[in-house]
């Protein structure tokens, strides 16, 4: 690191308005410097401002909707904000780069990957066929792509999600720039996938010496990645400075707030409470996906089967948690769908309180249903648009043919349960918050006094500060009400805070089972323990706020 | 996590009207509209004339200050009579747009909904959809009797997989959403689903739909009543006073122009209206979150 030189970015008192009648700030005039070979985080929840940034830098906003009202972007002394388009075109590329969160987005789907990256090299460089598919090759090389000759002849669609964003740095790095902005980089990763994509972005820039501006919303990458950490909230900066010093003692309480709202990875002491009753019983269960069209059977064509999940088992017990944790593809999800019988398990049995409910259908079906309730992943889409929170919240009990006004009273107070004004009943779900509409989705699975809960990634599609709330909701309800849950996560610091015991699924397999606290410090199959060596900001410990000196002793 | 620029402006968009201030065309559009089915209704009171009273000395005369659009070869009062023609084509168009969403809405709901029933329904549509249009209709005059209700059955049978596509369409898109899920979980018979989520979200691009037919009726009607298979020349319509016109043409070509005239403004200004339903309803330029 050289902080010597004059930096590669620097940003001063930037103020970025939305246009309009009524035109609002979005950015409120932010400064930070990027200096050259530093790694500079923004970090911040939904909304703070830190992908506006990066836009304004890349000169990408988008002219309709928002606009540069002040302030100057300096790129190597250049402003950006002051110079043509052309200008920017000529600088986007050649002195920076941009990788975005969706790698499938940003590539076109029906070119090939190797000639996408040409592409590059004839917009800016005057080079032979020849020297361009060499340096293609080469390029694809140090990003550590398997095979160069082959990804260079395949479609996006033939290369895992990793490969992809490894693709979109060979690109963004073509021409050396001097900036490389990140986007949420590794946000649509799976755990493991985002450790190697850190690595290969430590490494290649310690080996060019390029700056990095790097976007996130997760404390944990900032550990792993940063020199220097900028704090964002709501278009203002709360504080910058090394990443170290920064987590070690956090001048404002938002960053306070910010990291101890950050889940622990190491999980509480567990509770011991073997001999309550099995509230569900999972065994054998396996689910198939047929592919195959009725016309490809008739042609006497074989049918391609992909099996989800293979010969899953386990037990819930009444009043615990178990945590269903896995990468994406590891059938985690369909787990919890074929439980809550929106899928229709291929073989197995599932016992709710000893009656098979894997096959029941109508009224059986219906009562059954009851005692199951489900919180989806997506505040956004769980509740429908066009009903008030009432109507949505009353619909359950309505069909099970509860009183109208008895309902009403129970759901008025079932939203202080949640922490919710009681008067929000008549309003329409665009009207709150995302974890607003979290906790709505939640009293209205409660609102049919099930036995089980079955929360499919719950709390991810929420802010951090946001996600600590809404699970301690959950841990609460379910302490208070005895209920059972199956939490279903990707994350392991959410599975080690809520859990009692955990299930690792890879590839549609059980490969560990246990109490949290076991398969969490003292994993049995190397599967697990390279999930948990994958945990961003692994190496730094949120709560001491100190870096771990030692792993946990086995 | 979205990319924040559209989390950024969806404050922005929340606080705007439901419906943007209309274009001018829009209102011009929705006024012609208006005096057309005014004029339409009130046909009996406004016309100076009866439409099928003869009068052999007014033969083939052009516009004058008792006949605003002349007379036609019986010397018949071209105004009275495009008077009343409004009515039927405004009639027809109606009962079209109405029927085709009465029959094809819940049409296309089940299809969209029932697996078992898709395969099916949606191979009885494209067998429709073959047939073309003006053909299937002129084939259903033939088979009865001449009137308006036939009229209107032939011209809604061509446009109906149209809308059960459309819904169709539509509800599969909505039926994996995670609301509809919740909804099964908290018990709710499929019914109930269909009718509470799903009926609602095909309102906005059915109301445009109609629009389209409702053009699209009207001129059939004209071009089956022009090709001599439509609703009797007793009832003055649109399309049956241009296919007498048209004998005349060289005589006195505004017995077609006339006519041609209000159908052209009526067709143009429920497209207008069309269009800006569909932009005002469009999902894109609303925000849902």
């Amino acid at each position: 690191m050289t902080t010597t030189s004059s930096p590669v970015l620097s940003v001063r008192d930037l103020r970025v308005a939305t246009i309009g009648s009524r035109p609002s700030e979005i950015l409120k005039g932010i400064s930070f410097d990027i200096n050259p070979g530093e790694v500079v985080c923004l970090v911040g929840e939904s909304g703070s401002g830190k992908s506006v940034t990066s836009l304004v830098t890349m000169d990408l906003l988008p002219e309709q909707e928002l606009r540069a009202t002040g302030g100057e972007v300096l790129l190597n002394g250049e402003d950006i904000l002051r110079a043509t388009p052309a200008r920017t075109k000529a600088l986007r590329g050649a002195e920076m780069a941009m990788i975005f969160q969706e790698p499938m987005t940003a590539l076109n789907p029906v070119l090939r990957i190797g000639l996408q990256m040409e592409e590059v090299y004839m917009a800016h460089r005057d080079m032979s066929a020849r020297d361009r598919r060499a340096a293609v090759l080469e390029a694809f090389a140090s990003v550590q792509l398997p095979d160069p000759p082959r990804i260079y002849d395949s479609y996006p669609h033939q290369l895992s999600g990793g490969q992809r964003q490894r693709v979109m740095i060979a690109m963004a790095l073509a021409l050396k720039p001097r900036l490389l902005i990140a986007d949420e980089p590794t946000t649509a990763l799976d755990v493991t996938t985002q450790k190697q994509i850190l690595t290969l972005i430590r490494q290649l820039q310690d080996e060019n010496g390029t700056s990095v501006l790097f976007i996130t919303h997760d404390m944990g990458v900032v550990v792993d990645i940063a020199d220097r950490v900028c704090v964002m909230r709501k278009g203002e900066m709360m504080e910058s400075g090394p990443v170290r010093e920064l987590l070690a003692a956090p001048k404002t309480d938002y960053t306070k707030d910010l990291l101890a709202a950050i889940p622990s990875l190491t999980p509480p002491e567990p509770v011991e409470s073997e001999d309550a009753d099995i509230v569900l019983s999972v065994s054998g269960f396996s689910k198939e996906f047929r592919l195959g069209s009725a016309l490809s059977r008739i042609m006497g064509r074989a049918d391609h089967a992909v099996r989800a999940v293979d010969d899953v088992s386990f037990r819930l017990r009444r009043g615990r948690t178990l945590g269903i944790v896995g990468e994406s593809g590891s059938g985690k999800s369909t787990v919890a769908r074929c439980v809550m019988r929106l899928e229709e398990p291929s073989a197995g049995a599932m016992l709710l309180d000893g009656q098979d409910i894997s096959h029941i259908q109508g009224a059986e079906l219906m009562r059954a249903r009851q005692r199951l309730q489900m919180v989806f992943q997506d505040p956004n889409r769980s509740l429908n648009p066009r009903i008030p929170i009432l109507e949505s919240l009353c619909e359950g009990p309505l069909n099970y043919g509860r009183d109208r006004a008895e309902i009403r009273e129970r759901a008025v107070e079932i939203m202080e349960t949640v922490g919710l004004d009681p008067e929000g009943l008549s309003r329409y779900p665009h009207q709150f918050s995302g974890g607003q509409r979290q906790r709505i989705a939640i009293a209205r699975a409660l609102l049919m006094d099930p036995e089980v809960i079955v929360a499919d990634e719950a709390v991810s599609a929420l802010d951090v500060s946001v996600q600590a709330q809404v699970l301690d909701l959950l841990d609460r309800i379910r302490r208070e009400r005895n209920l059972s849950m199956l939490f279903i996560t990707h994350d392991l610091r959410v599975a080690a805070q809520i859990c009692d015991d955990v299930m690792v699924m890879q590839k549609g397999k059980v490969v560990e089972m246990g109490p949290a606290s076991e398969v969490l410090s003292n994993p049995r199959h190397a599967y697990t323990a390279a999930l948990i060596d994958a945990a961003p900001g692994r190496s730094w410990d949120f709560e001491a706020g100190r870096p771990v000196t030692e792993v946990q002793p086995a | 996590m979205t990319l924040s620029a559209a989390s950024v402006l969806a404050p922005r968009q929340r606080r705007g009207l439901p419906f943007r201030r209309p274009h001018w065309l829009t209102t011009l559009a929705v006024l012609v509209l208006v005096i057309i089915i005014i004029t339409g209704i009130l046909a009996p009171l406004l016309a100076p004339f009866e439409p099928t009273e003869l009068n052999s000395m007014m033969r083939l005369k052009p516009s004058d200050t008792t006949h605003w659009m002349g007379t036609d070869s019986y010397g018949r009062d071209m105004f009275s009579r495009v008077l009343y023609g409004a009515r039927i084509s405004l009639l027809v168009g109606f009962g079209t747009a109405i029927g085709c969403l009465a029959v094809g809405m819940p049409l296309g709901l089940i299809s969209g909904w029932f697996p078992w029933a898709d395969g099916v329904l949606m191979r009885i549509m494209d067998g429709l959809m073959a047939i073309p249009g003006i053909l299937l209709a002129i084939a259903v005059v033939a088979l009865t009797k001449a009137g308006l209700v036939t009229v209107i059955i032939a011209i809604m049978l061509p446009e109906i997989p149209q809308v059960v596509r459309l819904v169709r369409s539509r509800v599969i898109a909505i039926r994996s959403e995670a609301y509809v899920e919740a909804a099964r979980l908290l018990g709710t018979s499929s019914t109930r689903i269909i009718w509470r989520h799903l009926l609602p979200s095909t309102f906005g691009p059915m109301i445009v739909q109609g629009t389209y037919i409702y053009a699209a009726a009207i001129l059939t009607e004209a071009a089956l009543s022009f090709l001599g298979v439509g609703i009797g020349t007793e009832t003055p319509t649109w399309g049956n006073i241009m296919a007498e016109g048209r004998l005349y043409f060289a005589i006195n070509p505004w017995l077609v122009f006339w006519p041609a005239i209000v159908l052209s403004l009526c067709i143009l200004s429920i497209n207008i209206l069309g269009d800006a339903l569909r932009d005002s309803l469009d999902p894109k330029m609303k925000s849902r979150r």
